[in-house]
């Protein structure tokens, strides 16, 4: 995280003013005043060099002085008015570079295509011989490299099926390529008529469209999911033996050290409470929504967030040994299951080559018989490859899904690959978690309308200079009713206490209740104090907004849905009452995968929904899952698809344009296959010119993509009708 | 026909230029952040910060 820059500021560098770069990811950057505020605002910090925003990735990239650490920009973002966390080096961020290389094979090969089909156009027009030989040659110089540069990603995907005695949709396509080349080649050097060079490159450019399109189907929703990730406890503040404290990452804690946990911040450890008493929620592990009260000897876990005070803790297990790492553990076993997945391009690929590779040897085999001679029959075996090319079989599946995932991009789903889009369709069960799934999942007011115009404005001035997590929930509820903040001075914010300051020359607060009496004890409230006159703000986790409606839809399209929690009975009974849902509660872990596995035994194709780190296993295992953008970086690497936003809708449109992108993909192979039926006659025998080739796989093509276009308005106008 | 001199080599260089510059593009970075070359436009005084974020 923390690398010198090496060749950017050399001079720099060798000085004692070494700078550093530093990367943090900032969620909340929607627009150019954003831009302006932290740029404008971090370069004004003295020791920063540059500060420079990118948007698309929600990241802020930093280059300041080695005396301004991570803790304090941190500290200036959130001044600034924007959450940020330091960014790791995700591994979902990995096969940035595969794009990379796809695209530039893809500008390479358009490039290759658009000039040789200057020459081809020349030469179907007619040309004397003379003319049409120099064309072959120049035609060839440009689309030999081409091939070879253009056609790597598919030779070396067939090479590797092929060493592993498979074959995939890359061999025919490479066999095609190869021999179309080589057999122009041959009629350039002849002096022929018919050259293939245009056809070659331009199944390349095509299948290269679908390849790249598909790649950045996933790099965009991994860039979105990663900038989302990164808030968890990756780390702590550790006591050192001299009483100051220091920054250790996660993987790096070890027992005995002492953690300094602040309010609002997740544990990076087990361990137990050595000073200080405080509330924990352990709905990440547990589900159970209700904060517990934890004191000095309290066995506390990695993952779940400190409420309260801040408190020191002794850490008896880190990294490989936390209940963490046993989740992880399980998940790793719940893994594999999904990756014997086979997508359906491979599944039609597996019926398609065998018969496109023995329909072209039969007709060599059917003209050699007819004595046409090897020459001639070699020509039209390779006119039927390139034919059955599976040109519109490439883009059929990536097109489709590239538009589906992007209509459901911006409906606030990120789908992480085609196949998760492929599983989702087939979906006909659905579990949901409860705490963080069917909830917000974290504490929101529910008596404001006690509150008069006044005081909810006080409230806000006050709840946004705080981040205990009470503060956050207020500041959002009271920021969606549209109130403005009162300009409140002199704030100071006292761990564990509350918050103070003036408003127009009266005292204002808000505080922790007063402990009267029992029931206060583990109920999340508030107390507003204006001049002494106090107000109680109770806070709850509730249902998100259009859970009915949502639960509706999905029974509409014929889906089972039922609750497996793991907060208490009587909690989870009471909502699934009012949802009419069937509920499964209390259980850990282990028992929703073994939930999950029985019902895959039973045949079922189960959606896991889930956020917390105790639904990692079950979003692991299921057929398919998703997480809301809220839920721990575990789960949402865990899940195939995230949902970001407070609306539970996305999940009901998500398999609803999942079925629709099957029903389209499926309509484009019936596409390809009604085109090969009409081409591959006229191939076999021998009418097949360079000029009908050219025309028959752009025509199929732009057929394809047509069609997949169409799935841009599968979810229906905004707001759509399925609320109703 | 001579003039097929002229213009194959024409047609190829402005190729090959185009092509270029795609790669340079590529290579400077300019792809991204699409949004924020976007958005940064509507900011009033620029701040000309180092390429790539």
């Amino acid at each position: 995280m923390n690398a010198p820059a090496p060749a950017l500021r050399p001079a720099l560098a060798a000085g004692p003013e070494r700078m550093l770069d530093s990367r943090f990811t900032v969620p909340g950057i929607r627009c150019a005043g954003c831009i302006g505020k932290i740029e404008r605002g971090l370069s004004a910090l003295p020791g920063v060099e540059s500060a420079r925003v990118n948007l698309t990735a929600k990241r802020v990239a930093v280059s300041h002085a080695a005396f301004l650490d991570e803790d304090i920009l941190i500290e200036e973002l959130r001044k600034l008015g924007f959450e940020a966390g330091r960014a790791v080096d995700n591994p979902l961020a990995r096969d940035d570079g595969e794009t990379k290389r796809l695209v530039r094979a893809l500008a390479v090969a358009g490039f290759g295509m658009m000039n040789v089909m200057l020459f081809s156009v020349s030469v179907w027009s007619g040309t004397d011989a003379v003319t049409r030989e120099l064309f072959h040659w120049i035609s060839a110089l440009i689309a030999i490299p081409v091939v070879v540069y253009s056609g790597r990603p598919f030779f070396a995907s067939a090479w590797m099926a092929l060493r592993h005695g498979r074959t995939n949709m890359d061999v025919p396509i490479t066999i095609g390529v190869v021999l179309a080349t080589a057999m122009s080649l041959h009629e350039t050097v002849t002096g022929g008529e018919h050259a293939y060079f245009d056809g070659a490159v331009m199944l390349l450019f095509f299948l290269l469209a679908g390849r790249t399109l598909d790649a950045m189907m996933r790099g965009r929703a991994r860039s979105g999911i990663a900038a989302l990730l990164g808030r968890m406890g990756r780390g702590a503040q550790v006591l050192g033996e001299d009483g100051g404290t220091r920054y250790v990452e996660a993987e790096k804690l070890e027992p005995g050290m002492v953690m300094l946990v602040a309010a609002g911040e997740a544990l990076a450890a087990d361990g137990v409470v050595e000073e200080g008493s405080t509330t924990i929620d352990a709905s990440m592990l547990t589900g159970e929504s209700d904060p517990q009260a934890a004191g000095p000897g309290d066995r506390v876990h990695a993952g779940m967030v400190n409420l309260g005070n801040p408190v020191e803790v002794r850490v008896t297990a880190a990294a490989q040994d936390t209940a963490l790492a046993d989740i992880a553990r399980l998940m790793d076993h719940a893994g594999p299951s999904r990756s014997r997945y086979v997508q359906i391009a491979d599944r039609a690929a597996r019926l398609y080559a065998p018969a496109v590779h023995t329909l072209a040897l039969l007709s060599f085999c059917g003209w050699m018989l007819a004595g046409a001679g090897v020459y001639k029959a070699l020509t039209i075996a390779t006119a039927v490859l390139i034919i059955t090319c599976p040109c519109a079989l490439g883009l059929a599946v990536p097109a489709a899904q590239v538009v589906a995932a992007g209509t459901l991009m911006r409906r606030g789903l990120l789908i992480k690959d085609g196949s998760a889009l492929e599983r989702l369709a087939e979906v006909d069960d659905v579990l949901l978690d409860k705490t963080g799934t069917l909830t917000l999942g974290e504490p929101r007011p529910m008596t404001l309308a006690l509150l008069g115009p006044t005081s909810k404005g006080i409230a806000l001035g006050l709840a946004q200079a705080s981040r205990h997590p009470l503060s956050r929930g207020l500041m959002r509820a009271l920021r969606e009713d549209g109130v403005q903040p009162a300009d409140v001075t002199d704030l100071h914010e006292t761990a564990g206490t509350g918050i103070r300051g003036r408003f127009e020359g009266r005292d204002v607060a808000l505080v922790r209740p007063a402990a009267t009496g029992g029931a206060a004890g583990t109920e999340l409230a508030v107390d507003l104090v204006i001049e002494g006159a106090r107000t109680r703000i109770a806070f709850g986790d509730p249902l998100r907004p259009d859970v009915p409606a949502t639960l509706d839809a999905l029974r509409a399209q014929g889906l089972t849905v039922s609750i497996a929690s793991g907060d208490r009975t009587e909690a989870v009974a009471a909502l699934a009452r009012t949802l009419n849902l069937f509920a499964a509660a209390a259980m850990r872990p282990a028992d929703k995968l073994a939930l999950l596995e029985r019902r895959a035994a039973a045949g079922r194709k189960v959606l896991m929904v889930g956020d917390g780190l105790n639904d990692g296993p079950a979003l692991a295992g299921a057929h398919v899952s998703l997480a809301p953008g809220s839920a721990s970086d575990v789960s949402q690497q865990a899940a195939d698809a995230v949902f970001v936003g407070e609306r539970l809708m996305p999940l009901a449109l998500a398999i609803k344009v999942a079925r629709a992108t099957m029903r389209v993909v499926r309509q484009n192979f019936a596409t390809a296959v009604l085109y090969n039926v009409l081409a591959v006659p006229l191939a076999i025998m021998g009418h097949v010119t360079p000029l009908v080739a050219a025309l028959a796989m752009s025509g199929s093509s732009v057929l394809v993509v047509g069609n997949s276009l169409r799935l841009a308005r599968a979810a229906g106008p905004k707001e759509g009708r399925e609320q109703a | 026909m001579t003039i097929l001199g002229l213009m194959i080599p024409l047609s190829l260089g402005m190729g090959l230029f185009g092509l270029g510059a795609f790669f340079w593009s590529m290579r400077t970075r300019q792809y991204e952040d699409l949004d924020g070359a976007a958005n940064r436009i509507l900011i009033d005084e620029d701040n000309p910060g180092p390429e790539g974020a």
